[in-house]
Parts: C-alpha cells; sequence; structure tokens
C-alpha cells in the first residue's frame, strides 16, 4: 500500500468475512429445513433464517465495497484519507446497527418486506452510516486534483447505491405499489448500479494485475457501464410482468432485460482480453485467478442464467419458484461476492507485507469454493424445474411438490459443505496473513503496475 | 482507434439519461393510471390495510410468496382466498401449534378473531388485483392423497 489510511479497509474486510460465515450458517440451517430437520424451528424458523441469510450477504459485500473503496480512493487520488478516525468509526456503527438488525430478526422485530427486512429506525441509522462514509469518500476526492475514471465510475456507484435505498423506506398501502418501489432498490441495486461498482472494482485490479495501459481499460469501462444501464433500467420491467402493472412493460421489461447479459458479457470478455493483453503478469496468482473469476461466473450467474427466466412467457411459469434461487445464487457470487473475494486477495499482500501469492490453500479455496456454488446452483435449478412441471403445469399441491423434489436437497447440502469448506480456507488464509502495518508501506510515486516492472 | 474514450463517456452519460427518463414516465403512467385500477385501489379498505401490517409485521413473506414474491418454503397465497376459503384460512392463522400438514411446519400465529379477519381481507383483495394471468392454471390436476 502507499497510504497509512489503506489499513482501515483491512478491518472492513475482516468484517465482512465474519459476517459471510454466520451467513452460511443460517444457510445451512434453512437447507435442512428444506429436507425435514426443521429443529431449531421454536428459535428460528425458516423466515428468521431467510431474512438473516440474505440481509447478512447484502451487508457483507456492501462492507466488502466500502473497504475496497476505502483501498482504492486514496491510490488514485494520490493522497491520505480525510478523517480517518471517522472511518473507523463508521465501521463500528455499521457494526452495531447490523447486530441489532441481526438480533432482532429473532425476536420479530423487522419488516417483512423481501431483502429490506431491517425496521424503519434501524434504515435512518444506516443513512447516517451511508452518509458519513461517503462523506469521506467524497472529502478524499474534493481534496484531490486527481480525477480518475475508474475512482468516478466506483464513486458515482456508491452514491446512487445510497440514493436508491430511499424509495424502499416508504409505506404504501397498496402492495402493488410497495412491490413497485422495492425493485427500485433490489433490481436497480445489483442490475444497475452495484454493477458500477464492480466495473470500478474490477477496472481498478485488472489495471494493477495486467499492466494494461490505464485508458485502454477505462474506455472499455465506460462501454460496459453504458450497457448496464442502458439495458438494466428498463430491465426492471421483468419484476413488473405479475405484480399488478400494465402489460406495457411485459414487451419493455423483455426486451430490455434479455439485453442485460450483454453487459455481462462484455465484462467477461473485456477481463480475459486485458489479461491475455498484459505481457508481465502479476505474482498474485490468486487474486488474478479471482478477478477472472468474478467476471465469468457474473456473466454465467446473472447472464445466462438471469436469461433463462427473464421473457415473460418463461417467467410466468418460474416467477417465485426455487428457479429464481438458483439463479439469484450464482449471480450474487459470482458479481460481488467473488469481486470482494478478489479485492481482498489483491489487498492482503500488500496492507500485510506478507506475500502468501500462490498457496495450495489459496488455490484449493478457489475452487472448492467456486465447484460447490456451481453444485448447490445446479442442485436448486434441478429442484426448481421439477418444481416448475408438477405444480404450475400439472397442478399438484405445493408440499406434495416439495416433498417430491426434497431429494435435491441433499445434493445442495452436499455441495454447500464443498463450497463452506472453500470459504474456510479462504478466511484460514485470511486470517494467516496477520494484521496490515506500516512496514508494508511503499513509496507513493511506485508506478501502478509496480510488481509486473 | 475507432472507439475513444470520450466516446465511450457519451454513450455511458447519454444512454443512461436516455433511458431513464423513459423509465420515469413509464413508472408514473404505471403509478398512476395502471395500479389503482388493476388492483381496484377503492377496495383498499381499513381491513386490508391492517391485513398488510400483519404481513409485513410477521413477515409473512420469508416463507410464502405473494404475487410471486418472497420465499419458496411455503405455498403462494394470491389465490389462497378462493382455494381454501375463509374457515381453512382462519384455522391456520389461529392455530397454537404449528401448523403442518404436509410436514413442514409454519409458525403459530395463534391470531386473534380481528387479525384473521383483517388478513383474510388482505388476501380476498390481492386475490382480485389483475396479474397478467399469473398465476398460470394447471393444464392438468394431479391429486396426491395426501390431504
Ligand atoms: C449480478 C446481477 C444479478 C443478481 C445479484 C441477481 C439476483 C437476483 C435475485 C436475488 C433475484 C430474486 C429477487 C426476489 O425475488 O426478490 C432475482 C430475480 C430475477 N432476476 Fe436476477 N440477478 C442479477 C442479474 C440478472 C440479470 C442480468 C437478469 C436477466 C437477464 C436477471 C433476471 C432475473 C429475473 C427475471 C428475476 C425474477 C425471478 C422471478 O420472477 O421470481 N437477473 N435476481
Ligand atoms: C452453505 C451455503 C448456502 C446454503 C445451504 C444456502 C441455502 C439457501 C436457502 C435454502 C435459501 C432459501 C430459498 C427459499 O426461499 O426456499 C437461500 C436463499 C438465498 N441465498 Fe443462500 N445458501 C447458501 C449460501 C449462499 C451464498 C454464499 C449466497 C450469495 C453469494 C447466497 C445467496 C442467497 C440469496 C440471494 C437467497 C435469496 C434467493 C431468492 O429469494 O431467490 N446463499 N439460500
Ligand atoms: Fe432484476
Amino acid at each position: 500500500m502507499k497510504y497509512k489510511s489503506q489499513k482501515v479497509a483491512y478491518w472492513f474486510f475482516a468484517f465482512a468475512m465474519l459476517l459471510l460465515v454466520l451467513q452460511i450458517v443460517y444457510g445451512f440451517i434453512m437447507g435442512f429445513s428444506r429436507v425435514g430437520y426443521d429443529v431449531l424451528h421454536d428459535f428460528i424458523p425458516f423466515n428468521t433464517a431467510r431474512a438473516v441469510h440474505t440481509n447478512l450477504l447484502v451487508v457483507w459485500l456492501l462492507t466488502g465495497f466500502m473497504g475496497a473503496a476505502y483501498y482504492i480512493i486514496p491510490e488514485e487520488a494520490e493522497r491520505e484519507l480525510v478523517g480517518i478516525k471517522w472511518a473507523y468509526v463508521q465501521l463500528i456503527s455499521l457494526a452495531v446497527v447490523g447486530v441489532v438488525a441481526v438480533v432482532g430478526y429473532h425476536f420479530n422485530y423487522w419488516e417483512g418486506r423481501k431483502f429490506l427486512e431491517i425496521p424503519r429506525p434501524l434504515d435512518y441509522l444506516v443513512v447516517v452510516n451511508v452518509l458519513l462514509f461517503l462523506g469521506l469518500i467524497l472529502g478524499t476526492l474534493f481534496k484531490s486534483k486527481k480525477r480518475t475514471t475508474t475512482a468516478l465510475v466506483l464513486t458515482l456507484g456508491l452514491v446512487f447505491a445510497a440514493l436508491l435505498y430511499l424509495p424502499g423506506m416508504i409505506w404504501f398501502d397498496n402492495q402493488t405499489t410497495d412491490s413497485f418501489f422495492r425493485w427500485w432498490v433490489v433490481h436497480l441495486w445489483v442490475e444497475g448500479v452495484w454493477e458500477l461498482i464492480l466495473g470500478g472494482i474490477l477496472s481498478f485490479l485488472l489495471i494493477k494485475l495486467t499492466g494494461v495501459d490505464r485508458e485502454v481499460i477505462e474506455k472499455w469501462l465506460y462501454v460496459i457501464v453504458g450497457l448496464t444501464f442502458i439495458s438494466g433500467i428498463l430491465g426492471t420491467g421483468h419484476h413488473y410482468y405479475y405484480i399488478g402493472a400494465g402489460k406495457m412493460w411485459l414487451i419493455v421489461g423483455g426486451i430490455f432485460s434479455a439485453l442485460e447479459p450483454l453487459a455481462f458479457l462484455g465484462m467477461a470478455l473485456f477481463a480475459i482480453a486485458m489479461y491475455r493483453k498484459g505481457e508481465k503478469k502479476h505474482p498474485n496468482k490468486i487474486a488474478l485467478n479471482w478477478t477472472i473469476g468474478t467476471a465469468i461466473v457474473a456473466f454465467v450467474g446473472a447472464g445466462l442464467l438471469g436469461l433463462a427466466h427473464t421473457l415473460p412467457q418463461v417467467n410466468m411459469y418460474t416467477h417465485g419458484t426455487l428457479v429464481t434461487a438458483m439463479h439469484g445464487h450464482l449471480a450474487f457470487w459470482g458479481a460481488y461476492a467473488m469481486i470482494v473475494f478478489a479485492f481482498v486477495s489483491y489487498a492482503m499482500p500488500n496492507l500485510t507485507g506478507r506475500k502468501l501469492y500462490e498457496t495450495a490453500r489459496g488455490t484449493y479455496a478457489f475452487w472448492l469454493a467456486n465447484i460447490g456454488m456451481m453444485g448447490m446452483t445446479v442442485g436448486f435449478g434441478v429442484a426448481g424445474v421439477a418444481q416448475v412441471y408438477l405444480e404450475r403445469k400439472m397442478g399438484m399441491e405445493f408440499g406434495d411438490v416439495q416433498n417430491e423434489i426434497k431429494v435435491h436437497f441433499y445434493i445442495v447440502i452436499a455441495c454447500a459443505a464443498m463450497f463452506a469448506t472453500g470459504v474456510g480456507l479462504y478466511i484460514y488464509e485470511f486470517i494467516k496473513y496477520g494484521k496490515p502495518n506500516d512496514e508494508a508501506l511503499i513509496p507513493e510515486n511506485t508506478p501502478d503496475n509496480a510488481a509486473l516492472v | 482507434m475507432l472507439l475513444s474514450k470520450k466516446n465511450a463517456r457519451v454513450f455511458f452519460f447519454g444512454g443512461t439519461i436516455v433511458t431513464f427518463a423513459v423509465f420515469i414516465v413509464m413508472s408514473v403512467q404505471t403509478l398512476v393510471k395502471e395500479v389503482p385500477v388493476k388492483t381496484h385501489e377503492e377496495n383498499l379498505s381499513k381491513e386490508v390495510i391492517a391485513g398488510k401490517k400483519l404481513w409485513e409485521a410477521n413477515n409473512c413473506m420469508g416463507c410464502h410468496t405473494i404475487m410471486g414474491e418472497g420465499a419458496y418454503y411455503a405455498p403462494e397465497l394470491t389465490k389462497v382466498y378462493e382455494r381454501r376459503g375463509e374457515g381453512y384460512i382462519k384455522a391456520v392463522l389461529q392455530s397454537s401449534v404449528p401448523w403442518s400438514p404436509r410436514g413442514r411446519k409454519m409458525v403459530a400465529y395463534n391470531f386473534s378473531d380481528r387479525e384473521a379477519e383483517d388478513m383474510i381481507a388482505f388476501f380476498k383483495w390481492i386475490g382480485e388485483i389483475d396479474l397478467n394471468g399469473f398465476p398460470p392454471k394447471p393444464e392438468y390436476k394431479i391429486n396426491k392423497n395426501t390431504k
């Protein structure tokens, strides 16, 4: 690292890893409930486990993005972060809000709106927290004369993500209107502004890891995020087919959401092309694996598996079935979990000075986690397709169908065990790196691709 | 080079502004013209709204789907009023032991009469929304006798 204040990123990453472990624990609780072992029902019924599982996911990803931003922005702006003490305050307050929310979910303290379960009073604290975060990032950028495209795209993503949280905080009497605005948060996040964050981080990593000229990488970054918004904004329509909105969305949502995979395809081709173009390779092989991996798995999970059920004729049957869970897992994993893993793998050697660039542990972590997640996706997918045919075509009772497809959840659990082993190894490696320290500082004027020269 | 960074930037900002403007126009049209009609907003009674509050306060969506949104652990409830009728729904909501007709347990909510009726009003209202044909009608009807 070049700036002392970048060290704060480490604590965000550590907190993110902790939440990820909890997310996986609650995933297993749900997995076991589905095969008949709902043993914790009295304390952790399925809806509690689910709210915890998905909210921890969102919070650890955001924590990871924030950590990445605290690392990237000083380096792009070529100066220390402003108000570094406040960055620690921000992390601690984020942790407090997170813990209160998760504990609350066990005591019926929530708002039963999928993905936005955080109760309203805590929403306000989230807003304050995010404002503090944005204040530090924007403050740092404003004090610097240097404005890079990578920093701009990343920051735009973060600012829009904060703004889009607001429509989710309004009460509507009408369930349809409620749902309409819920998608402004959920869809416009994952298929819009979060892709800017993803693109910004990816571009930073490619600049550092492949040594390709910044101008070339940033030009393609604009093209990709352009494709994202052009398809993704009107693509919101794929959630408006069957919730009481007009028929116009069937056409507009169908066409534009079917174009969304282009942005992910662009990202995958871009990452691979830059990797091949870069003449020298960075010795941090593990970070490179995760970086190229995220672009490819995001294309499969979000792009292809999203496309699979995005046309209204198909979605009519798959809407609200396990087919959605199949796509949700691989999309979140490929696009957002993996980019955080990529960034952490890149940043840790620089923060700590220990160069665990190509360890067996790190390599196994990559393959076990990815193959495990692929297996889970197939398990959810097979269960989902069977559910669609039995329930929606053949008219079998929901509960009978679930008993028929139970067997696939043993596969999901087995693959989840493999996945969890991979994540476990990754976290073990993270711990092995130790704490960040000032001895890892390198001179400020070191070039972008220092490790390559 | 055919495409310069400047062109790429124009593509990004221009494309975003145009599609966003279209999106806003369509959204206004939907919320002002379509939703009130398709959802029969005139039937949004105090009871229905109280039902929606209960729906959220208990995170029913954490197991069930409604209009296809929610979790996949328990049945779709959009048409539950039509499918099961009031008596059945009331029995489920007022049960003091976990309801579990096919193995999976529901939380025992022990609702009061008032609460159960509000919830039913909500389901009745939801069931009448014009959802562009969702949920699809099965082409066959299989009955396995696991009542
Ligand atoms: C990284 C990007 C993406 C992530 C993280 C993601 C994640 C998700 C999640 C979690 C859901 C379930 C939402 C809910 O029911 O509350 C969902 C639904 C959906 N996604 Fe994605 N998605 C991504 C990209 C895409 C893309 C690019 C497409 C289309 C090409 C797509 C198509 C869909 C469709 C059609 C649904 C609705 C499923 C239903 O009707 O139940 N997604 N996505
Ligand atoms: C041990 C690993 C995991 C297991 C066993 C697991 C299991 C589950 C189960 C059973 C559900 C509920 C589906 C339902 O409503 O019936 C779920 C939901 C979900 N999980 Fe996981 N999960 C695991 C890891 C993950 C990871 C690593 C991610 C993200 C990268 C993730 C993202 C999600 C999302 C987005 C949903 C909501 C999906 C939707 O509503 O369509 N899960 N998970
Ligand atoms: Fe979407």
